[in-house]
């Protein structure tokens, strides 16, 4: 017998869809809810945060010791922000998140992760060698910076505070914020020199 | 389970490719699985997280390669509203109009023996042995670092331990530990003396390490 072909994705994810609203199992603004919940979660949101931390002492103090905490002072917390822990970057020691085994991700301030942080190949390269990986990605770290990788491996959600780029003393938060992407957050790019 | 997820070390992958400006979502499907996802284990409550993570871990490793990250969401949701009933194979296949692949079993036996540590053992600096235990079902430890030993950085509060809540066995909280390997010691001759990964590990993973 011939084996029956797979059906699309889209067909397949429509097929769950209807049987569980058939069901009556979910209502369909439960899933429209759902599906606009990760607008909120954004990496502008993590940016934020590392712009007060590079323009407030006592804020980082507070992020350094609870970023949990920290976080919510700035109104970011939510699912996969239980138990956030900030990594600071300094000019010895360079951070960098994965997570091998699934895509575990701070929701609330980096957003859902990219298709990078999620590829087999990310997961699998970074953890043996990071430096070649942040070189390919186009971050080629000083033998003398040590690399740190941190490995999502349970409840902790990170982030990364990256360097503060030289020539932003007098910047706004606001100003701040815009050099920081979601791949400084995650810690496979610097923060943006200004232009 | 020693699967196919837990990639963290593999060799043989190529360069990663990113994208600039990358959407939440490329495709409408894909935010319908992921509210597929999030309603079956909080609206219908069919399941929880740790049942959902090692739903996508037993796929069949080639799909699970090939497969969109959603793609993976999806087929573990829908794997795990199959085996509690909710729906059925069949009529999955027939509305999709086509094979709709599921994941693999539960293994018969998917815990390993492992005692409950409801009291933190371990401080920061204390040096700790990941334990060598490679059980059928869910587990969090990479098999990167089993064996291995490193040292505790930080130990974070207690959350539920995953082995035993995606197998049904008794709940339990323990706390888990950022323990730091010299990447060194995971792969001798290899990487530079100045870098190190740092595993977040429950209790029972680990056993004390006599200096």
């Amino acid at each position: 017998m011939k084996k029956q072909e797979m059906a699309s994705i889209e067909q397949r994810t429509q097929a769950v869809r209807d049987a569980l609203l058939e069901q009556g199992l979910v209502t369909a603004s439960d899933l429209d809810t759902f599906a606009h919940m990760p607008e909120d979660w954004k990496p502008e949101n993590g940016a934020a945060v590392v712009a007060r931390a590079w323009t407030d002492p006592d804020f980082c103090r507070r992020l350094l010791a609870d970023a949990t905490a920290a976080c919510a002072e700035l109104g970011y917390k939510g699912p996969q922000g239980e138990y956030i822990v900030a990594l600071e970057d300094t000019p010895a020691q360079h951070n960098v998140i994965v997570c091998t085994q699934c895509s575990c991700t701070a929701w609330p301030v980096l957003g859902l992760p990219p298709d990078w942080y999620k590829s087999p190949e990310y997961r699998a390269r970074v953890v043996r060698e990071p430096r070649r990986v942040l070189k390919e990605m186009g971050l080629n770290l000083s033998p003398d910076i040590g690399v740190r990788v941190w490995e999502t491996s349970a409840e902790t959600r990170y982030m990364v505070i990256p360097l503060r780029p030289a020539g932003t003393e007098g910047f706004s938060e606001e100003a701040l914020a815009a050099l920081v992407s979601r791949e400084a957050l995650i810690g496979v790019a610097m923060a943006s020199e200004p232009a | 389970m020693d699967g196919i997820h837990d990639l963290g070390g593999m060799q043989g992958f190529g360069e990663i490719s990113m994208e600039s400006e990358e959407p939440t979502f490329h495709e409408p499907w894909q935010a319908t699985a992921f509210a597929l996802m999030f309603a079956s284990q909080v609206v219908v409550r069919s399941h929880n997280v740790d049942e959902y993570r090692h739903s996508i871990e037993r796929m069949n490793p080639a799909h699970y390669l090939q497969a969109d990250y959603y793609e993976r969401v999806l087929t573990g949701t829908a794997s795990l509203l199959v085996e509690k009933g909710h729906l059925s194979a069949e009529d999955l296949s027939a509305r999709a109009g086509g094979a709709f692949p599921l994941s693999r079993p539960v293994a018969p036996s998917p815990m390993a023996d492992l005692s409950p540590q409801l009291e933190p053992r371990f401080s920061v600096g204390d040096r700790v042995r990941v334990l060598t235990i490679s059980p059928a079902g869910h587990v969090r430890a990479p098999k990167f670092c089993r064996g291995c030993v490193g040292t505790v950085l930080h130990r974070a509060p207690k959350f539920g331990f995953p082995d035993v809540a995606a197998h049904g066995g008794t709940r339990r909280k323990e706390h888990t530990y950022h323990v730091e390997f010299a990447s060194q010691d995971l792969w001798p001759g290899e990487g530079s003396s100045k870098d190190s990964v740092v595993v977040d590990l429950w209790d029972s993973y680990l056993e004390a390490v006599n200096r």
